[in-house]
């Protein structure tokens, strides 16, 4: 399994340089090095002559891929792609434009997104299982095909419709969360409430009927129908056979989510006040921040690589049968 | 058992946590801090910067203005907006000196070669708190030598134990212009400064010959380095000095960039490893102010309190005649500040910051588009009022034309709609009457502004109201109120102009103008077409180019554009902050600067020389009239609007009143607490029953899915 584990991370190098070249083109494709620094020195009274000060400053006088002035390994060394993406193999994210350390912005702001995801990730995989295993149970019945219509117009639904919605309805009719804000500790639970809250309601939908349908596949196999011949109690079934089996398939969903959560909701970061790592992405888009945007979108990149490696190996965890070669 | 819990899972939470809070369920503060009088506001971005020297934006300044004392500041209540001293004992004192250094009259203004303003502070003034400003018994620096062993266990500036105090000086006023001068802060106005401040670029370039333009992690000592225009005359007075006369640079002294900042804080914070720890002057402020910033957490929240070194000031004893009527005066020579604490919550989006507004937590705010339909409407006479809900619960609304303007500029480069000519001249007159100001500001501003006849807005001197204020190219004066011209004179300038019916008779072609705007989006659409309809009047087909905004401003600094919109607010209250958008040395394309229409005209031109440096008073009114009527008859902007800024604050928040030149405004405030917390728990009593009967309606939703279990699990084969 070492092996194999080495050999993915190893083709996780070629992936990330693509990932890296491809946010490098679009940023710089969007924003120039002078757009960056007018956004940041402001519109007012801005010379040329601060502009490349500015860039002198940060690296961003040097040319994007090429440096036609310098000679030999220079020419490709002394350039802003080179100087600002070859340390983030090593997770130096560096400073952002604004002069802050990155690394440990994240490491601040990681908490809160996971403060929301974790909780809504566990209570939403526990709600929609739940839901799942009772439909698949009634299939074919009004209540399955009641619960489909329902997932159905649930996952119809903008989640940008639930947030409004759920602050409307929950911190200004009811009045009985906050309708935004964040704080650590125990008086910060009622400010968790709600977000998790409308992210269980708004995912509710396509995961139940998601998982609906891997539980209908295992039902249909024939060591389920085994058991049943052998009157076994239907919810022994439907957890000890049923749930156990459905598990794989799942657990691929779920694992290679796992690593995200760190990386935030952007919406629901933003509508709640919740100085997560979403909210911050955003920021460094709106700033046209490269340092923070190219660290982030490098760090959304291992994480799912992460996450698609952790799956292999769950695989293995489950089902015995599975080995990695 | 379980399987019945988890539908109440919901309401026995709401139950749990309001069982354990005394406050409303939705309270988003502590309630430790009810009955108190904090005053609560918001911030929507994180400020970018807290360094007096570079923060030139409205968020950043509602944190720094506080903190950070200039020598002068405006009057809260006098109108129109007057200078006072602030930390300075009076206001600068002026004399005019010849090329020798000679004293001169003012009215010499040929000979005039410089001018030296003379700034004496009070004596007295500490700063706020600071490890900086830290000694320890022997009287030595405690925090200015760390080594990295010291900063061990150091995260945020509160991890210094020990905090001190010092004196303000004159030295630390020169010492701050000193910053605006050096390249590697980036300054925003050293652009501006270089042109008046003497000694400017000679000391930029010996700080860049000393230190570099950018170095890292050491502390240039600007003080060992001479700067000619600027001068310590003794512990509380400093000279500037400037070429020639350039009166406004008073407004300057009134502005967070000519704060005092002691030497201390500068080497403080660029030590070795704080920049690492995020510990830096952008940050982490020091003034003298009457608050200082306790909690820095720009991701969530910022919390201003007292500064208890605060040297002291008493609240406005006169202004506006009715501010008397209107209880601006109740507080009449209290001492400043008058609430303790302010806490700014980051909120990001405008419908939560709306909704917790209307809960009674936030203590006032603005009316964007979303809110304006609940919160404003207009009268039988088209007065503005507040809405039956608004008055409820005892909202109030101030409104002011704000110092700004929004224009729709056109490229004098431009071959078809710019230069001098005639035709030019009469398309660009005939687009200013069809382009309806009144129809635009009334569907895309909820009527919140007001037309503009010129650059200069109202409150500003300069601006001409009434009949002799008019635009008389694209204004009748009718019943006393302006009348935009008909639609058929319009016409009739442009087949003056050979574009009949928008053909282009020399051409023989349809007339074709383009738009370049950097909005985009479903909410930019209507705005479009509006437009287009408005150039329709006259035949013209406009095409729209939207862009984003930094192609935008790419072509406008190349010129490439033709018909723009744009804006600008104030920096100070003189006519000379808007003309100088038209002087032709500021042209765009030409010279970078903010003259983004390149209009140049010589007579122009010669009228702002004249016009910028002298008095307000009838002569300079009179430049000032001959000027506008130059920019009214070559029409290089359609003037666009003035915007009109509504308020809404409620009745627990005192002295409010808009000043739109001011930024230091959080002292004059006060909150009536046990008010705000009788009204918040009116307004915010929970209301769980819904929720009682959802969690009962999921729970019978389980029920045939019981019973169907049941059934098929203890059913017999039929």
């Amino acid at each position: 399994m070492i092996a194999y584990i080495v050999r993915r991370a190893l083709y996780a190098i070629p992936i990330l340089v693509g990932v890296n070249i491809i946010t490098f083109l679009l940023f710089f494709v969007v924003n120039t090095p002078d757009d960056m620094a007018r956004m940041f020195l402001g519109q007012k009274h801005v010379t040329e002559a601060q502009i490349e000060d500015w860039k002198t400053e940060r690296g961003y006088h040097r040319p994007l891929f090429y440096n036609a002035e310098a000679e030999g390994m220079d020419s490709l060394k002394d350039t802003i792609f080179y100087t600002k993406s070859l340390r983030l193999f090593v997770f130096d994210f560096g400073r952002s434009d604004s002069g802050r350390d990155i690394s440990f912005d994240i490491s601040q702001r990681m908490w809160p997104s996971l403060a929301i995801a974790v909780p809504q990730l566990l209570i939403g995989l526990l709600v929609a299982i739940t839901f799942a295993l009772l439909i698949a149970f009634f299939r074919a019945t009004y209540i399955d095909y009641w619960a489909v219509v329902l997932c159905v117009a649930l996952m119809s639904i903008s989640s940008l419709f639930y947030i409004i919605g759920g602050q409307f309805v929950m911190g200004k009719l009811l009045r009985v969360v906050p309708i935004s804000g964040f704080e650590s500790g125990i008086f910060g639970i009622k400010f968790l409430i709600l977000p998790v809250l409308i992210g269980v309601v708004g995912g509710i939908g396509s995961s139940t009927r998601w998982y609906r349908t891997i539980f209908l596949e295992e039902m249909n196999k024939d060591y389920v129908r085994t058991v049943r011949a052998k009157g076994i109690a239907e919810q022994t079934v439907l957890f000890r056979h049923v749930l156990r089996n459905a598990l794989i398939p799942i657990l691929t969903g779920v694992v290679v989510i796992l690593p995200l959560l760190f990386m935030g909701s952007l919406i629901t970061e933003s509508f709640f006040g919740i100085p997560g790592l979403g909210s911050y992405t955003i920021d460094a888009i709106n700033r046209q921040d490269f340092a923070i945007v190219r660290s982030m979108v490098f760090l959304g990149a291992v994480l799912y690589i992460i996450g698609l490696l952790l799956t292999d190996i769950s695989y293995t965890v489950v089902d015995p049968r599975v080995r990695l070669s | 058992m379980n399987d019945r819990i988890i539908p109440w899972f919901p309401a026995i939470i709401a139950c749990l946590l309001g069982a354990c809070s005394e406050g409303a369920w939705n309270n988003p503060y502590p309630n430790g801090e009810q009955a108190s009088n904090v005053v609560y506001s918001s911030f929507s971005e994180r400020p970018k910067h807290l360094d007096p020297v570079r923060s030139y934006s409205s968020n950043e300044y509602q944190f720094i203005a506080q903190i950070y004392e200039p020598p002068l500041q405006y009057h809260y209540l006098a109108r129109p907006y007057k200078l006072i001293p602030l930390t300075a004992a009076q206001l600068p004192q002026v004399r005019y000196l010849d090329a020798a250094g000679r004293p001169v009259s003012r009215e010499r203004h040929g000979a005039i070669a410089f001018s030296e303003y003379t700034v004496s502070i009070q004596p007295g003034i500490h700063y706020q708190p600071h490890p900086a400003l830290a000694r320890d018994e022997q009287g030595n620096a405690r925090y200015l030598h760390l080594n990295a062993e010291d900063l061990k266990g150091v995260h945020v500036l509160g991890d210094f134990s020990m905090t001190g105090t010092r004196e303000l000086t004159a030295a630390d006023y020169v010492y701050q212009i000193k910053r605006i001068a050096s390249p590697y802060l980036h300054s925003p106005i050293a652009g501006v400064m270089r042109e008046y401040i003497a000694g400017f670029d000679a000391f930029r370039e010996e700080v860049g010959a000393r230190y570099g333009n950018s170095p890292k992690g050491v502390w240039q000592d600007l003080r060992s380095i001479d700067f000619s225009g600027v001068s310590v005359d003794d512990r509380y007075t400093y000279r500037i000095r400037i070429h020639g006369e350039y009166p406004q640079l008073v407004y300057w002294l009134a502005m967070p960039f000519f704060a005092p900042m002691p030497w201390e804080a500068e080497k403080f914070y660029s030590q070795p490893g704080m920049e690492e720890r995020n510990i830096t002057l952008n940050w982490y402020p020091v003034g003298t102010g009457p608050f200082m910033l306790t909690e820095n957490n720009p991701n969530l929240r910022m919390v201003m309190e007292k500064n208890p070194n605060f040297h002291g000031e008493q609240y406005p004893t006169y202004g506006e005649a009715q501010d008397l009527e209107n209880g601006l005066l109740d507080d009449a020579g209290k001492a400043l500040p008058l609430v303790p604490k302010a806490v700014y919550s980051l909120e990001k989006e405008n419908i939560p910051y709306w909704n917790k507004f209307l809960q009674g937590y936030y203590d006032a705010s603005g009316v964007s588009s979303d809110s304006f339909d609940q919160a404003i409407q207009f009268g039988s006479q088209g007065d503005v009022q507040l809405t039956e809900l608004m008055q409820a619960k005892d909202i109030q609304l101030e409104t002011s034309v704000t110092t700004s303007i929004l224009y729709m500029g056109f490229n004098m480069q431009d071959p078809v709609v710019g230069g001098f000519s005639e035709r030019a001249r009469l398309l660009r007159r005939a687009i200013s009457i069809a382009v309806d100001y009144e129809e635009y500001i009334s569907i895309f501003a909820n009527g919140r502004g007001i037309p503009a006849q010129g650059p200069v807005p109202p409150g500003i001197f300069g601006n001409i109201e009434g009949e002799a204020g008019i635009n008389p190219y694209v204004y009748d004066w009718v019943d006393g109120e302006p009348r935009r011209k008909d639609i058929g004179e319009a016409r009739q300038l442009m087949t003056r102009a050979g574009y009949e019916d928008g053909i282009d008779q020399a051409a023989g072609k349809p007339l074709v103008l383009y738009f370049d705007t950097p909005g985009a989006g479903p909410g930019a659409k209507a705005h479009f077409n509006w437009m287009r309809k408005q150039y329709q009047k006259l035949g013209i087909q406009l095409v729209i180019r939207a862009t984003d905004y930094n192609r935008f401003q790419e072509k406008m600094r190349k010129g490439t554009g033709q018909i723009f919109q744009w804006g600008w607010n104030a920096d100070y209250p003189d006519p000379e902050n808007f003309f100088f958008l038209l002087y032709g040395p500021n042209a765009k394309v030409k010279h970078g600067g903010e003259n983004t229409a390149n209009y140049q005209n010589l007579e122009f031109d010669r009228l702002f020389e004249q016009m910028k440096n002298i008095e307000n008073g009838p002569v300079r009114l009179e430049i000032i009239r001959q000027m506008t009527r130059i920019l009214q008859r070559d029409a290089p902007w359609l003037w666009g609007h003035h915007p009109k800024a509504f308020s809404l604050f409620h009745s627990w928040y005192k002295n409010v009143k808009p000043n739109l030149m001011a930024n230091n405004l959080l002292k004059y405030k006060r909150v009536d607490g046990e008010l705000r917390d009788r009204k918040r728990a009116e307004w915010n009593r929970p209301n769980y029953w819904p929720l009682i009967i959802l969690s009962v309606l999921l729970l019978v939703s389980f029920i045939p899915a019981v019973v169907g279990f049941y059934r098929r699990e203890h059913g017999t084969l039929k």
